[in-house]
């Protein structure tokens, strides 16, 4: 874009990669009319951290704490997909209670994601208030995930083959009671956003993304339904104890009767899933049947079959981004993987934001930016640098990469 | 209603703070100086959210039931355990420590555990707070 001719009646404005505004790196170019954009771009890969390459040299289960750090919050979808991508390798069985406390961890991770997401948009339009009545109730979530898992965070609860740890029946009221308080304080929340002034203001009409443009933009997660596609892994093709349980994409016309694909509606999106995932999670916890929680709790048997093991497996989950893919392969000589690849949601949402961003005012791009929830960190999986630290991939190199790689795979 | 904040925000004037304000109400200006007074008894510190049961704090070590397996070295996700060659045992360096309990898990004579102290804050990575051994 900075190869174009300038007219006279419009400017360039770049903003980043490091800006007050976002939250984590990354770049706009933006061409400016006035105040309104014509033109946007998204330049990438400001905070790669070479995890693949790393995790290539590392065994199954040092993976799965690399894969916890992949992004800050989602620290249970990212090793929940990483796992099913060697379940499926390594033909490892899950017992049933495990993937029912699978759904219960996600679910609570779900809450916590959307959460944090709403006083981040809170924030965004100037509204700090809002975002510490948010907070305030998330912490109440923390406070149960570190309760059910011994960290805040960075769960650590996954493991190849079920889950870590148990949830007891004395920890039951504890999970009743957060969840209770999660209920009763829902109609407070979403009485801020969806009836106050302040919010419709900045939100009703901005960062409008058709559902056209997101079904060829290949959107996911809250952002693609907040459009009107019904896409959610969840239930399209249901992994974990989400095949047991009765749930449907979330849509804003549910609540609405309409879709306009703009700010406001993926707020009611996110909203409505926070409610859902309070549902799944009290009808996971009356459903979940006894048993054991892994299948193969000695860990150097596991490690010496996953050494043993030839082939690949894909792995998927819906984070509450949308939906994340991983991919190993292993060669059957070392316990490390010979290739990890890892697919997270917001790959597929930056595009999205030029649609989006087109039409709108300098100070929309934040909370337009904001909308689709973006995680810089996830998403950086490559950086070319040569000696003038420049990106320097054409298409044609690209394309030889590509190939490179395929052939490197096929081996 | 056009500013449905205004009550939450009024009522929150009358409530207590949700922070629990640990160690003290008031930052003090000379943090050693504030906790040698404590250690003196002349201060006392505000206890901080107590811990659950199952929290991931610093790693505890029984080195007299240890084989020397190093079943902890291989799965360890950051590298933070060392073998010493010459005892067959192992030394832990909590600065680099993730707090997954992984070591704890796959530990055949349960020698490892984790306790519930968290305030793991050093100026200096092997400072002997942070090695385990």
């Amino acid at each position: 874009m900075s190869t174009k001719a300038t007219t006279k009646t419009t400017y360039q404005l770049p903003i980043g990669p490091i800006h007050p505004a976002l939250k984590e790196p990354v770049m706009f170019e933006f061409e400016m009319d006035g105040e309104r954009i014509i033109e946007a771009d998204v330049k990438l890969g400001h905070v790669h951290r070479a995890i693949e390459w790393t995790g290539m040299r590392r065994n199954s289960i040092q993976i799965i704490y690399l894969a916890e750090r992949i992004c800050g919050i989602c620290s249970f979808v990212h090793p929940f997909a990483f796992c099913r991508a060697v379940e499926s390798a390594c033909d490892i069985e899950v017992p049933e209670r495990a993937h029912y406390l699978r759904t219960i961890h996600g679910e609570l991770e779900r809450i916590c994601s959307h959460m944090l997401w709403a006083g981040v948009a809170a924030h965004e339009i100037g509204f700090d208030s809002v975002l510490f009545l948010t907070w305030e109730m998330r912490e109440k979530v923390l406070d149960l995930t570190e309760y059910l898992t011994g960290n805040r965070v960075t769960k650590g609860i996954m493991t190849l083959g079920g889950i870590r740890r148990d949830i007891t029946p004395d920890q039951i009221p504890k999970i009743k009671e957060t969840l209770n308080y999660l209920k009763d304080n829902f109609e407070k929340l979403r009485h801020v956003y969806l009836d106050d002034k302040t919010f419709k203001m900045r939100s009703q009409g901005v960062g409008i993304l058709t559902k056209e443009d997101a079904l060829k933009l290949c959107a996911v997660g809250p952002t693609t339904r907040a459009s009107g596609i019904k896409k959610d892994v969840r239930v399209d093709q249901p992994y974990a104890a989400y095949g047991d349980i009765d749930m449907k994409h979330m849509t804003p016309d549910l609540l609405t009767g309409e879709v306009n694909g703009d700010v406001y509606d993926r707020i009611i999106v996110r909203l409505l899933e926070v409610k859902q995932s309070i549902e799944i999670m009290e009808e996971a916890l009356d459903k979940m049947p006894s048993g054991d929680i892994v299948s193969e709790p000695k860990i150097p048997k596991l490690l010496a079959h996953i050494k043993k093991t030839v082939g690949e497996g894909v792995g998927r989950d819906e984070a509450p981004r949308g939906e994340v893919i991983h991919y190993v392969k292993f060669d059957g000589e070392n316990e490390n993987p010979y290739t990890w690849k890892v697919r997270a949601s917001t790959y597929n949402n930056i595009l999205a934001w030029i649609p989006m961003l087109k039409g709108e005012q300098i100070a929309d791009i934040p909370i337009v930016a904001a909308s689709t929830d973006p995680c810089m960190s996830c998403t950086n999986r490559v950086t070319i640098i040569d000696k003038n630290k420049k990106y320097i991939l054409d298409k044609e190199q690209l394309h030889r990469l590509s190939v490179q790689k395929t052939r490197r795979l096929m081996r | 209603m056009g500013f449905s904040m205004l009550r939450p925000v009024f009522t929150q004037l009358f409530k207590k703070p949700w922070t629990n304000k640990f160690p003290a109400k008031y930052q003090p200006s000379n943090t050693t100086n504030y906790l040698k007074a404590v250690g003196e008894g002349k201060a006392k510190i505000n206890p901080p959210v107590a811990t659950p049961d199952g929290f991931r704090g610093k790693i505890k070590y029984d080195t007299e039931k240890c084989i020397g397996c190093k079943l902890c070295i291989r799965v360890c996700p950051c590298g933070a355990i060392e073998f010493k060659e010459k005892e067959k045992k192992v030394k832990f360096y909590i600065s680099r420590c993730c707090f997954c309990s992984q070591c704890n898990d796959v530990c055949p004579t349960n020698c490892i555990s984790m306790s519930d102290e968290f305030l793991l804050a050093d100026t200096d990575k092997h400072s002997k707070n942070l090695i385990v051994e």
